[in-house]
């Protein structure tokens, strides 16, 4: 019991599912600005195109990115705005991990405001009300605002016009201010200003000092109105310098770094984009310094200097016009822009020069080494540096270390002989174990995280893929490893780290276990596998996140804490998950199978193949194959999430991924030329009808059975429950009818990741696994087209853009086994004797059904015009029961294959 | 007394559940249907909104009941009065009226109980304003989670002829309880604000009571107990509070965090228990004032009641436990960060 009067403060607070509360400490507030139609050609094109579920998976990249707040504005001339706002935001609503932030509902139209404002049941922000149009509706709409509970923005509007003077600017927000707080009854904090941030150095004189009426205006309006907040568009400001990054990202820092010492609160701004003030090339600072606060300008001298110096960095490019400065430093500054900006060139001079400085050669990596990759680190973790320049900073790293070794080696056995203990120093970091589980054979993931964790300063032991429990955790205790963590990529391999988790727990292990890859998840995680051990279970989304986790397991302060809240999460999530269960509405097995997909068979003809089994199909050159690689999975094995090209032009990432697109391309171009790698692939083709959820294929003289699934959620009015035996035609038709199969893999990589590896190149290494896969998947891409107007021709005509492949336009679909439409991976086996893949591509199925080598795709393929991939879903025991039964095989082997799908 | 001036000086107590009292009549189709309704098409019985207007008497003595147990303040018998929820019985059309009747009967309970006790406290009629039976958050249909089932514009239309009636019927305090999708909260406090401002009247004070609906300490429509509070702070309301769903026990920790960032009193009317195998709330009085008691002690409440499976003897011993309580003091609103 507390007789303490509780003392609570007027900050602003805003609500999404969670509460977010503005506070001094707080600083600065980023608000997503990417839900934006005008500032968004990507995100207006997905709303124009009705592509909703792409528009929200926007939004979600901008909270994954940290976005605070999320900025939703709808005015298009085509769009019909009302509907578009009231259409996303209640999708929006349904996707948890979105609606958790609060929105900002912009609209320069009140009734698209008020429109969002009926579907948000948070606290939003209202972008924005002004006295444009007068007192009377400005108080109008604030009271309206105010009754739906928002918080408003106030753009320093008048009916006179936009302010553009310091006096003005102050003069309308206290007008403002005065009339909602005393006639409207607005609560201070809830008024944010918006005082006009418009472009300087245009050569307009009067526009010269339109920055410094912004930040003094702040400064007066946080004065006077301190429960106000400020907040503003920051790429205005430097407007007249379009297509010239250099120099926008350095003004937008230089402008903010004032305007928040002014008392700037929040602002739409990218922070991609945004230069460290610290870090900005000394002239072009002193430049746009004087530009943005109007000092030397009197005749616009410093707009003409900044104008001239935005030429030289235009004309020479960005590099080279900072590489001439950098070099004058000391070699610790020299060894941290070499590992910041992932610059191989000097390295090994500066190493040797570092090594001659210091007494011994390893207070070179535990001094300015260790203190580059620090900052690589931070950078990377406040989100100002992206995973493909981390990656080329541990080639630098691992470079310069390569240098020293031998001298430390040198250093050892000298020490040794005069008997010094040659580890007395320091324990050494600390040790982290990485493998991909038994069965599985994917490790881009895992060789990402083991990058960037070793960038941060981490021992990492990488046991590579398909690595059993018994040598993971054997390996672990021998080598005393701080922590174990496992990836993989297919569901099996889930049943084999709860496996691993168990077996911790009765070896008596106290290590923390961390997972992560495509098929985990921290629901899985939390329900599955964490209450199998006790000492710490961890899943980590993606490699930037490894970090974080990592540092707080291996901190004896943290490790409990974080432990526990992680434990009550976990246990939440587990009790959602359990609740919800029985939430989820279903239909029986024989109820779902009358529901199946209607199709007309009685007009339903379709050609016959131009042959019938199989045929193997090899190709040497790869170019034909590089129009038809989808890029966008190669930049989210980055961590760069987006649509390709888009993402090459985006204002955050596009630079970075430009870059590493050039670079990609490079490689591409040299595995192509140099005949690196060959792509092997068989296809085949055999008569089919289908007879309830299996299809009957004619194999030459013997009958094969394929066995499918049926969706068992219940549906609305009119949806079938789906089987992909719905898209072949039943044996009761008595028509011709086939099926396809085909798999395809890419060998030849090991020999280049031997090679790359032994150069210290994770950063190549990484793009060529990832090609490898982009190349599979182009390979299955050729053939199907191929097969869909050539082999088998069912789609002589069709004239199809990469674009439209990639989005799935064609006719006739190609699911495989262990993806959503049918995910019993143990109909690889059937698939792979019809096409005698082993023989035929040299594919070989791990214990897991993974494929082997990893960059392998294997599928049927259906023809007929209405087959569309959906998602099993979930189902219920009767059918496991039944499919056990149809497939032969004991209902434990079934329910252990199926796991992941039944209820 | 106002009731804002009540609450400095004391814990309000606030009546129970009016269906578990309901069902002790054992009322029939006829019952529910009287003279006026022995004709329409759909069934009536479980109305029980219809019976402040078909069976006012016994509405009547069910508030008289809570009004001899020691409850300070009477909910009106409006929880599904509005016409959207009145659509299931084809009755949309006698929302305004039910919410007339309902005030009526309270009004009348307290007119007799002032008779028998002349120098009682002030008590205050809550006009009850229920959470509907459609969802503006949540999409009814699985498959397309961007639908709904109603708009926002609909629900207001509802809420303010509710609003209107429970104004007209002479109501002290506008009650928006069980909350489980915060948006129709919204909708409630846009109707309430919007009425009065148009109506050119000061506006009664609110009472905002949400629900969490399991462990997760979440609404249903997935806000954390602070998002909650802050989206309808905007309200200014007089109290908010929790409601239904939980025990006293389970909703303890939420009571407690409220408690903690509320700048206007709170209020906590908990069920009887959880529901035991066969559906009914068996927590004894004496249990139930118990935690209440102790929540009072540790200054989380300064309205306490009871929801679904409480009854008039619980009502009786909970302001019992707490008439000597000092209630819970308004924390103190900082000027300046």
């Amino acid at each position: 019991m507390s007789e303490d009067i509780i003392h609570i403060k007027p900050f602003l607070r805003l609500a999404g599912l969670e509460p977010l509360v503005i506070r001094p400490e707080t600083n600065f507030v980023n608000v997503g600005e990417r839900t934006n139609v005008t500032g968004s050609k990507k995100f207006a094109r997905l709303i124009r195109d009705n592509q909703y579920e792409e528009a929200l998976s926007v939004a979600r990249q901008q909270v994954e990115s940290g976005a605070q707040i999320i900025d939703v504005n709808m005015d298009d001339a085509l769009l019909e705005g009302v509907k578009a706002m009231t259409t996303f935001l209640n999708l929006v609503q349904s996707e948890p991990d979105i609606a958790r932030i609060p929105i900002m509902i912009d609209s320069s139209k009140f009734e698209i405001i008020e429109a969002g404002l009926k579907c948000v049941q948070g606290k939003c922000i209202v972008n924005s009300i002004s006295m444009k149009e007068g007192e009377a509706k400005f108080i109008e709409q604030a009271h309206i605002c105010k009754a739906y509970g928002a918080a408003v923005i106030v753009m320093a509007f008048d009916e006179v016009g936009q302010a553009d003077t310091k006096e003005r600017k102050v003069e309308i927000c206290s007008r403002a201010y005065k009339i909602l707080v005393e006639q409207v009854g607005f609560d201070p904090q809830d008024i944010i200003f918006d005082p006009n941030i418009f472009a300087v150095a245009t050569g307009i004189e009067e526009h010269n000092n339109y920055a410094v009426d912004f930040i003094e205006a702040t400064r007066v309006i946080k004065q006077r109105m301190p429960l106000a907040k400020v907040s503003g568009g920051v790429s205005n400001v430097s407007f007249s310098f379009r297509g010239n990054d250099t120099v926008r990202e350095a003004i937008h820092a230089v402008f903010l770094y004032h305007a928040i010492k002014a008392g700037m609160d929040m602002g739409i701004v990218n922070a991609g984009q945004l230069e460290v003030y610290d870090e900005i090339e000394p002239t072009l600072r002193n430049l746009c310094e004087d530009v943005l606060l109007n000092k030397k300008n009197d005749n616009n001298e410093a707009t003409e200097a900044l104008i001239q110096y935005a030429d030289t960095v235009k004309s020479k490019g960005k590099v080279e016009v900072k590489s001439a400065a950098w070099r004058e430093g000391s070699v610790e500054e020299r060894l941290a822009h070499s590992l910041i900006n992932g610059i191989t060139d000097f390295i090994d001079a500066d190493t040797e020069e570092a090594r001659l400085k210091y007494n011994e050669p390893l207070e070179v990596i535990e001094g300015p080494l260790m203190a580059g990759m620090n900052q690589v680190g931070d950078l990377f973790g406040s989100g100002k540096m992206f995973l493909p320049q981390v990656v080329k900073s541990a080639r630098v790293m691992k470079k310069s270390v390569a240098v020293l070794t031998p001298f430390i080696e040198a250093e050892k056995e000298r020490k040794k002989l005069a008997s010094i203990n040659p580890n007395s120093a320091s324990k050494g970091p600390a040790k982290i174990l990485l493998a991909t589980v038994k069965g599985d054979v994917h490790d881009i993931g895992k060789n990402i995280v083991g990058v960037v964790l070793g960038c941060n300063g981490y021992e990492i032991i990488d046991l590579g893929v398909m690595v059993s429990a018994d040598k993971i955790l054997a390996e672990a205790q021998k080598q005393e490893v701080d922590i174990i963590g496992l990836s993989g990529l297919i569901t099996p391999s889930l049943d084999e780290m709860v496996y691993i988790a168990k077996e911790m727990k009765r070896r008596g292990m106290s290590i923390p276990l961390i997972l992560g890859g495509a098929t985990t998840s921290r629901m899985h995680t939390a329900v599955k596998i964490a209450p199998e051990y006790d000492n710490g279970v961890v899943h980590v989304l993606d490699a930037s996140r490894s970090v974080t986790v990592a540092g707080s397991l291996l901190n004896k302060e943290q490790k409990n804490p974080f432990l526990k809240e992680l434990e009550t999460a976990y246990i939440q999530l587990k009790s959602d998950f359990d609740n919800k269960k029985t939430i989820r509405q279903s239909v029986s097995y024989a109820d779902a199978s009358k529901n199946k997909a209607v199709i007309d068979w009685s007009h339903f003809s379709v050609p016959t193949p131009s042959f019938t089994g199989n045929q193997a199909i090899e190709l040497t050159d790869l170019s034909v194959l590089v129009d038809y690689i989808d890029w966008k999975p190669f930049f989210i094995a980055w961590e760069l999430h987006g649509n390709f090209p888009a993402i090459l032009a985006d204002e955050k990432v596009g630079e970075v991924a430009s870059k590493l697109y050039e670079d990609a391309n490079k490689l591409l171009a040299q595995l192509i030329k140099e005949n690196w790698l060959t792509a092997k692939g068989a296809v085949g083709f055999w008569p089919a009808q289908s007879k309830d959820d299996d299809v009957l294929v004619t194999n030459g003289k013997e009958e094969v059975a394929l066995h499918f699934l049926r969706q068992q959620a219940k549906k609305t009015a009119g949806q079938p429950n789906y089987s992909l035996a719905d898209f072949i035609c039943p044996a009761s038709e008595n028509k011709k009818d086939f099926i396809g199969a085909f798999a395809v893999t890419i060998h030849g990589i090991e020999k280049h990741i031997k090679q790359f590896e032994e150069n210290l190149d994770d950063y190549n290494k990484i793009i060529l696994q990832a090609l490898a896969d982009r190349l599979a998947e182009a390979f299955a891409e050729y053939l199907h087209a191929k097969t869909r107007k050539e082999y088998w021709g069912y789609a002589a005509g069709e004239q199809l853009t990469n674009e439209s492949l990639i989005s799935e336009q064609y006719v006739g679909i190609r699911p495989a086994p262990g993806y959503p439409a049918c995910p019993d991976h143990t109909e690889k086996y059937t698939l792979f004797n019809l096409l005698e893949a082993e023989k035929n591509t040299g594919i070989s199925l791990t214990e897991s059904l993974a494929m082997y080598p990893a960059s392998s795709v294997c599928g049927w393929y259906f023809a007929n015009p209405d087959s569309q991939y959906f998602g099993l879903g979930k189902i219920s025991q009767d059918q496991v029961i039944d499919y056990a039964q149809r497939k032969n095989k004991p209902l434990e082997y079934i329910t252990r294959w199926l796991q992941p799908v039944i209820d | 007394m106002s009731i804002q001036e009540a609450l400095k000086k004391r814990i309000l107590v606030i009546d129970g559940a009016m269906g578990t009292m309901i069902q002790r009549h054992k009322l029939t189709e006829q019952d529910y249907r009287g003279t006026r309704f022995a004709h329409w098409p759909s069934d009536l019985k479980g109305n029980n909104d219809l019976l402040c207007i078909t069976q006012p008497a016994i509405i009547t003595g069910i508030h008289l009941q809570y009004l001899e147990a020691g409850a300070d303040i009477i909910e009106t018998n409006t929880f599904s009065s509005t016409s959207i929820a009145m659509a299931d019985y084809d009755m949309q059309d006698l929302a305004y009226e039910l919410n007339i009747a309902a005030a009526k009967c309270v009004r009348e309970a307290i007119v007799q109980y002032k008779s028998k006790h002349p120098n009682t406290n002030e008590k205050y009629i809550a006009g009850s304003i229920g959470p509907l039976n459609k969802t503006l958050s949540l999409s009814p249909d699985v498959n397309n989670p961007g639908f709904r089932a109603v708009t926002f514009d609909e629900v207001v239309i509802a809420y303010t002829e509710q609003i209107r009636g429970l104004v007209d019927g002479g109501v002290d305090v506008i009650l928006i309880e069980t909350i489980f999708d915060t948006l129709n909260a919204k909708a409630a406090i846009f109707a309430v604000k919007e009425f009065f401002r148009k109506a050119g009247k000061p506006e009664l004070p609110m009472m905002i009571s949400g629900t969490i609906t399991d462990a997760s300490g979440r609404t249903l429509s997935g806000q954390t107990l602070a998002a909650f509070y802050t989206s309808i702070q905007h309200a200014k309301p007089l109290s908010v509070g929790l409601n239904c769903a939980l025990g006293a026990q389970e909703m303890r920790s939420h009571i407690e965090e409220l408690a903690q960032i509320a700048t206007c009193y709170t209020s906590a009317y908990p069920n009887a228990g959880l529901p035991n195998a066969m559906g009914e709330y068996d927590e004894e009085p004496h249990q139930t004032a118990h935690f209440i008691e102790e929540w009072a002690k540790n200054k989380f409440v300064n309205i306490v009641g009871g929801c679904c499976g409480t009854t008039p003897d619980h009502i009786k011993h909970m302001a019992e436990n707490v008439k000597n309580i000092t209630p819970r003091i308004l924390p103190i609103l900082d000027p300046t960060i």
